[in-house]
């Protein structure tokens, strides 16, 4: 089994920096003060918007990680759903998308074929041209992308701008870094492996279409490494509150029963941190409160979106045989309420 | 107190390994973990929490010393899980699917004998008393001796083939040495069983 000793185990975006630390240092960087730029970095956005004219404004994003799974093309696949579901969060429509590599020297360079292989699919499945990128030598591997889309700038879904009242729609199941946790230590079933790189292999294009023909989603961004709290408290700012009703989150066949037998992230647990008390458990419930601090890997889209339109919403996503499910509502309160 | 230095394990191994030592024990007796970050000590934590065990931590330069504590009542809610279907492994116990230890020789390394013959001593007591054990340990060549009659590692052979440790001795070997032809603990096995276990292992260990 040589192909198991080149991927590590903490993979994903699970290796993402920690929130707290990251908005410390942000803080001391210059805010920019060019009036084309629609969305920068300070609202914590999953990507920068740039108006170049009336009716077109340019998205910006980059994300890359190191792998989470033995298989390098599905890794390519997952890493480039990943990178461009910031496109599709901000309502965008990618166009090119430049490939970011880390790759050791010594190893063998068809395995980053495949992994590149992997990531030119999905960007080809999004409609965009793969145009360049950047490779160095690194002790470890990591790949992602960098994506630009095109975006009417009258029509950009930012991550705030819930209302209360909204409902919160989430466009596919949690527990991928839990289920990944699993299966570092062998404790995963396969069809739960095989269920959560199905997952993240799937791009939030198909849900982000459905989005775009409705006026009334107020607030969107993708589920990543922060979890779904986090996240949640990201769109909520400190604005709104939410509730949150467990038993309607869709979760990862299996992840519910690795989270009971603490098969857990030290990224979640920094998740746990960060969100702190502006989080309350009404459920007594363990294995819940681990899954909603789950580090995801290409999550799925998070949407807050008007009472009236939800269900018809919701409809279309499941027509379209996404795993969509409404999760909670926006309240006029503090933090979230889980129940 | 069993010590496990988990230091540079990413979660969820250390809790994995604090999990697998109590459960050795039978959720009675005190696990101390090195951990090296902060979430790692806190996953811990909420781990003791869960099974009601008794936790403390002390940070010193970067290294969190864990003790979690297990006594009456410790342990149910893990016991609980064992019903969970999806999670195949509970019934492995503390063996660690793949792992495969060859022992090709009476002596552990190259150098002198007596010292040799020590180490081998000292190595498989430190294995059999490790969180995980072996899938199979297969002795060949002198490693025969060493599952033989005699041989001051037996009882320590024995433990871990009472915790579903598989134990192979080459038949060709015991012949040759003019072994008991039933060696005390586990089976004989040709070459063709010796070949498949080493080629298809996980993980292949040769002291």
């Amino acid at each position: 089994m040589p192909d198991n000793i080149i991927f590590c185990s903490g993979g994903g975006c699970g290796a993402k920096l920690g929130a707290g630390v990251l908005s410390r240092i942000l803080g001391l960087l210059p805010r920019p003060s060019d009036k084309n730029l629609l969305v920068g970095f300070d609202s914590s956005d999953d990507a920068a918007i740039y108006r170049i004219s009336d009716d077109t404004a340019i998205v910006s994003t980059l994300d890359f990680f190191p792998p989470m799974t033995d298989d390098p093309c599905m890794f390519g696949q997952i890493a480039a759903a990943n990178a461009l579901s910031d496109i599709y969060a901000m309502g965008g429509t990618p166009v090119t998308a430049l490939n970011i590599v880390c790759f050791p020297e010594t190893m063998d360079i068809n395995i980053l074929g495949k992994i590149m292989q992997g990531g030119a699919d999905k960007v080809s499945e999004a409609g965009a041209s793969l145009v360049g990128g950047h490779s160095i030598s690194d002790d470890s591997i990591k790949y992602g992308l960098s994506v630009t889309g095109v975006i009417d700038p009258n029509r950009i879904l930012t991550n705030t701008g819930c209302r209360t009242g909204d409902m919160l729609i989430l466009t596919k199941p949690i527990g991928v870094g839990i289920v990944n946790a699993a299966k570092t230590v062998g404790e995963a079933s396969q069809s739960s492996i095989d269920e959560a790189l199905s997952s993240m292999t799937f791009l939030n294009k198909y849900a982000a279409a459905i989005f775009g023909r409705y006026s009334g989603i107020h607030a969107c961004t993708d589920v990543t490494g922060f979890g779904l709290i986090c996240h949640l408290l990201e769109m909520l700012a400190s604005e709104h509150g939410a509730e949150l009703s467990f038993a309607d989150i869709p979760l990862i066949n299996g992840a519910y029963g690795y989270a009971r037998d603490f098969l857990i992230t030290g990224a979640g647990q920094k998740n746990r941190s960060h969100a702190g008390d502006r989080v309350t458990f009404e459920l007594d419930d363990f294995a819940a409160e681990e899954l909603l601090f789950d580090p995801q890997t290409s999550g799925g889209l998070l949407a807050s979106v008007s009472a009236a339109e939800a269900e018809s919403i919701l409809e279309d996503l499941k027509d379209e045989g996404i795993k969509a499910a409404i999760i909670g509502k926006v309240t006029n309160g503090k933090g979230i309420i889980v129940k | 107190m069993l010590k496990i230095n988990a230091a540079g394990d990413k979660c969820p191994i250390p809790i994995v390994k604090t999990r697998n030592a109590l459960k050795a024990m039978n959720w009675n007796g005190t696990v101390e973990i090195t951990v090296d970050n902060a979430a790692a000590s806190q996953n811990l934590e909420k781990f003791a929490v869960q099974n009601k065990c008794r936790y403390s931590c002390t940070e010193n330069g970067g290294m969190y010393t864990v003790t979690v504590t297990a006594g009456e009542g410790s342990g149910a809610d893990a016991a609980a899980q064992t019903d969970e279907p999806t999670v195949d492994c509970i019934s492995c116990g503390r063996i660690a699917p793949g792992t495969v230890v060859a022992i090709s020789s009476k002596e552990m390394g190259n150098g002198d004998p007596k010292l040799g013959k020590m180490l081998m001593k000292s190595f498989i007591f430190a294995l059999a008393n490790a969180e995980q054990l072996p899938e199979t340990i297969l002795f060949y060549n002198g490693g025969a001796f060493v599952s033989a009659d005699g041989s001051e590692s037996i009882g320590d052979i024995k433990a871990m083939e009472e915790e579903g440790t598989e134990i192979l001795t080459c038949g060709t070997c015991i012949d040759f040495y003019g072994l008991d032809k039933t060696p005390p603990v586990g089976s004989v096995t040709n070459m063709y069983t010796i070949a498949e276990k080493m080629t298809s292992a996980r993980r292949l260990v040769k002291p």
